[in-house]
């Protein structure tokens, strides 16, 4: 259904065909247009219209004509290595939080543990997966951040000073390690249902023919989660790629990732050039929503197998 | 005299201090097909667990073909398990089920095919080899688990509830099935169910069970016809009860509604005037017409369950009330509602059991 | 089996320190503001700074009427697709997932292009206007969310059938949405209001791009120009969100649930 069709739709006294079925307004139909037009209009101004209004804007030159101008601008050097560091960021933080993710809540739903600790786990991954931005960057600038906590017990106790060695929380490993913090606890969400829906007679069935676990695990465990996995992955790189707040706070405008430069260029038109602003935000919705839709379809697939 | 194939000695299982199986003694042959029949929370299907290894027994031995099994994990048991829930997996089709269990015992690709066309054709499915788990329905499902189970040969059977979760229709015809089967191939088998109508019909000996301990062991006839308690007799068919008063100890008498009658099943601990209770099963009370036995009690039809083939009537005789059932006949409609009938019974096919 | 144990505990131990670390040493770091020893200075500095409380006083007010406005937005169109008309669901949907499909910086991009001095709804162009373009921004960011969690709470209480049983029984349409519906969504509303709160209260983007003075500017501020109290800020700001977590998590306990068990 277009837009268009539930403009027509929202609009009270024009018959409006969907293009699906035949519902017809009428005045006893009032009450549900009236329900969901609130919906609607919301839906139209400040998640579609906005979005149109980009994708015109990318091609729109200074002058207000269509143009390609803007998106091959995206090929500059500067902008092209800050979607590279984005996407090695993202996909750093988003493969390691998979694996711990994984690693975790398998070891709290199969491992068993006693019976509060997995619901403990997963109530604080229901917080931890919230807390970003800038106060976990203070938490972290806290625990390894130069003054931090684990760095001055690192150095006086153990006389090991990791900032000399190389590490730096103003860094690509240092914004990564930061990113884990939320990424970690999304997986164990997302993750921990897919896990329990690995029914506990799957793995007794195997075992009566003879499997002996790691059997289990290569036929029917990975299998069955590897869809799940996959699409958590892409969540994962999504959620890493439009995070803005924990970089700003952290490293201020020093790290050129994406997000950084959009900003500045929302703030105050680092680049002199509005069409390229939009191009570069057309830019993140190609990748971030690239990244969603795997997701989403990969989940559906998963769904339907586990019915 | 068939050998003996599982003997369970003295079996104990205790959870946190809940025991569940009170020490449980059982020996089958080779070739049985035994149904543990109990309500939930019997322990049978624990049973059934420690038989497979899922569970280990607080105390008591298992012994397979005279070798304890207790060490052994579930995977070294050579033993197939249908779950109540199909357990197929998900991610492979029939054929790959099926074939499971050979593929992980290393047999050869053309060998596995051909063995699991083979157990196909057993179940019936020919050609459902490339069908998902959800593609199936739940009694195919189940047809396909079976044969996942029977594919690697195994020395023996165990069936948990297995058609708990089927339609009705479909769960008679597949006890049928999985009889069938299992005659054919002369498997020892482990069936737990709750379904006393399923346990007579396919066993060829039932344990029943209540609360841990075994009630009774027998061929579905003795469960049936000589229960030996009262939770076997009323857990196993349909049972009525009548109170009486013992009159006559020695002579073997009771009364029932003022009425004298003798029961031979009297035990010689009663004493005159004691409250009794006397059992029997519905077929053996019938409609006084012109065949009269030698308890007869008046009473009221006060219900009227036409089932087809049989009419089930349930009469008040004072303050007791019966069931008997009397086969439809078409030239006899049945009596009706509040109508005064005479019933009979014969005082030996009278139970007395204890509480 | 027992092996498993280990190898979980093992497991459980080195996430469990990754994740207390930071907490620990956040709070160790905010109680040590004074030389001498812990004190509870940098905490009460905070709370007692005119900026905070004006800043999360802000926020707060911020947040209630996004969930006022979400749950306008959201509860009857959830209501209405679920019972009579099913074939917009799948539209509908689609707009509840763009905001995740679009990056909440992107949104407020467009917000700013579009809705500046210079376009038909100048809502930048006074501080109510651009009150309002926030608050619609976090209904955009809560929208999955809180759109999920309702459409569930009615799914879950069968809410076709349970209009169908109301109606039968006599009673309008408006006794029905007042005493049958909204008593047993509540919970899921409280849900999805407790989620945005979490989601609200701490958001930092949006509201420095539009120049509002809300809790997350403060902080972020904070953290510019002060040592300790950022450690305070953030233990706070954890503590705050634990709480709006935890309060779902004792909401889901109350759940209305009619779905049948078929055992």
């Amino acid at each position: 259904m277009s837009p268009n069709n539930a403009i027509s739709v929202a609009g009270a006294g024009q018959p409006a065909p969907a293009a699906r079925t035949a519902w017809r307004f009428s005045w006893s139909n009032l009450g549900e247009v009236l329900g969901i037009a609130p919906f609607i209009i919301f839906a139209i101004m400040f998640l579609l219209l906005p979005t149109i209004y980009l994708v015109a804007a990318a091609f729109t030159s200074k002058a207000g004509g269509f143009t390609f101008d803007n998106i091959v601008g995206l090929g500059e050097p500067l902008i092209i290595s800050s979607f590279w560091l984005s996407i090695r960021i993202s996909a750093a933080s988003a493969a390691i939080g998979a694996i711990a993710g994984l690693i975790i809540a398998m070891a709290v739903i199969r491992g068993n543990l006693p019976g509060p600790i997995r619901s403990l786990v997963l109530t604080f991954s229901g917080v931890a997966s919230n807390f970003a931005g800038i106060p976990l960057a203070f938490a972290f600038l806290s625990t390894v951040g130069r003054l931090g906590l684990v760095t001055i017990i690192l150095k006086t106790v153990f006389g090991f000073d990791i900032y000399r060695s190389g590490f730096n929380l103003l860094s690509f490993w240092g914004l990564t390690l930061t990113y884990c913090y939320f990424q970690v606890p999304l997986m164990i969400l997302i993750i921990a249902p897919a896990i329990d829906g690995l029914k506990k007679e799957w793995s007794e069935a195997a075992a009566t023919l003879g499997a002996k676990p790691w059997q289990f695990w290569t036929n029917i465990g990975i299998p069955v989660l590897w869809p799940n996995l996959l699409g958590t992955l892409s969540l994962l790189f999504a959620n890493a790629f439009g995070a803005v707040a924990t970089a700003y706070a952290l490293t201020g405008m020093s790290l050129n990732i994406v997000t950084i430069q959009l900003y500045a260029q929302i703030r105050g038109d680092a680049l002199q050039n509005p069409g390229l602003g939009a191009a570069l935000a057309l830019g993140m919705v190609a990748v971030a929503g690239l990244a969603n839709v795997i997701y989403l379809v990969v989940r559906a697939r998963a769904e339907r197998w586990l019915k | 005299m068939p050998e003996e194939f599982l003997r369970i000695d003295n079996l104990v299982k205790a959870f946190a201090g809940n025991v569940v199986v009170k020490g449980v003694n059982l020996s089958f042959s080779k070739g049985e097909f035994i149904t543990l029949l109990g309500p939930s929370g019997c322990g049978k299907t624990t049973i059934l667990r420690m038989v497979a290894g899922f569970e280990r027994p607080t105390s008591g031995t298992i012994f397979v073909e005279g070798k304890d099994i207790s060490p052994l994990p579930p995977n070294k048991r050579q033993i197939g398990m249908v779950f109540q829930a199909y357990a197929l997996f998900p991610n492979m089709n029939a054929e790959d089920n099926v074939g499971f269990g050979l593929k992980i015992a290393g047999v050869g690709t053309e060998e596995r095919k051909a063995r699991v066309e083979e157990m196909l054709k057993l179940i019936g499915l020919t050609g459902f080899g490339k069908r998902f788990p959800f593609e199936m329905s739940g009694g195919q499902q189940q047809r396909v688990a079976l044969a996942r189970a029977l594919a690697p040969k195994p020395k023996m059977l165990l069936l948990d509830e297995p058609l708990s979760a089927l339609d009705a229709k479909i769960r008679v015809s597949l006890r049928q099935e999985i009889r069938a089967i299992q005659r054919e191939l002369g498997i020892t088998t482990m069936f737990v169910t709750h379904d006393q109508e399923e346990a007579l019909s396919i066993s060829d000996r039932i344990v029943v069970m209540s609360a841990g301990n075994v009630e009774q062991i027998g061929t579905p006839f003795e469960v049936y016809n000589k229960p030996a308690t009262k939770f076997v007799a009323s857990f196993v068919g349909q049972l009525n009860t009548l109170k009486a008063k013992v009159a006559d100890p020695a002579a073997k008498t009771v009364a029932i509604d003022g009425q004298v009658v003798t029961i031979p099943a009297l035990p010689a601990s009663a004493r005159s005037g004691q409250d009794i209770a006397l059992t029997m099963r519905p077929e053996a009370v019938s409609l006084a017409n012109g065949q009269e036995r030698d308890i007869l009690l008046d009473g009221t039809v006060s219900e009227v369950n036409f089932l087809g083939s049989v009419i089930r009537l349930k009469v008040k005789l004072g303050e007791n009330a019966i069931e008997l059932d009397t086969f439809n006949d078409p030239n006899a409609p049945p009596p009706a509602h509040n109508q005064k009938v005479r019933v009979t019974l014969a005082g030996s096919d009278v139970l007395v059991l204890g509480e | 089996m027992k092996r498993n144990r280990i190898w979980a505990w093992i497991v459980f131990l080195i996430g469990a320190a990754y994740f207390l670390l930071p907490l620990v040493a956040t709070l160790d770091f905010a109680l040590r503001i004074r030389r001498t020893g812990y004190t509870l200075d940098a905490f009460t500095s905070v709370l007692t700074d005119p900026r905070f409380q004006a800043t999360f006083g802000y926020s707060l007010i911020i947040g209630l009427c996004t969930i006022v406005a979400g749950v306008v937005i959201v509860v009857p169109a959830a209501y209405f697709v679920r019972l009579r008309l099913p074939q917009l669901r799948p539209f509908i949907e689609f707009l509840t997932l763009v905001p995740l499909i679009i990056p909440a910086i992107v949104l407020v991009f467009g917000y700013i292009r579009l809705y500046n001095t210079s376009s038909i709804l100048p809502l930048t162009g006074s501080a109510l206007g651009t009150d309002a373009l926030l608050i619609f921004a976090y209904v955009a960011l809560a929208l999955p969310y809180l759109y999920r969690a309702i459409d569930t709470g009615l799914r879950t209480i069968d809410v076709a059938t349970l209009t169908e049983a109301a109606t039968i029984l006599g009673a309008s349409q408006i006794t029905i949405i007042t005493k049958v519906i909204f008593p047993n969504i509540i919970v899921a509303v409280l849900s999805g209001a407790f989620l945005t709160l979490a989601i609200v209260v701490g958001e930092f983007t949006i509201a420095s791009l539009l120049n509002r003075p809300a809790f997350g500017v403060y902080m972020q501020n904070v953290g510019a120009n002060r040592a300790f109290e950022p450690a305070a800020l953030a233990i706070i700001s954890f503590v705050i969100t634990w709480g709006a977590m935890g309060m779902i998590q004792l909401l889901a306990r109350f759940a209305p649930r009619t779905a049948a068990r078929t055992d």
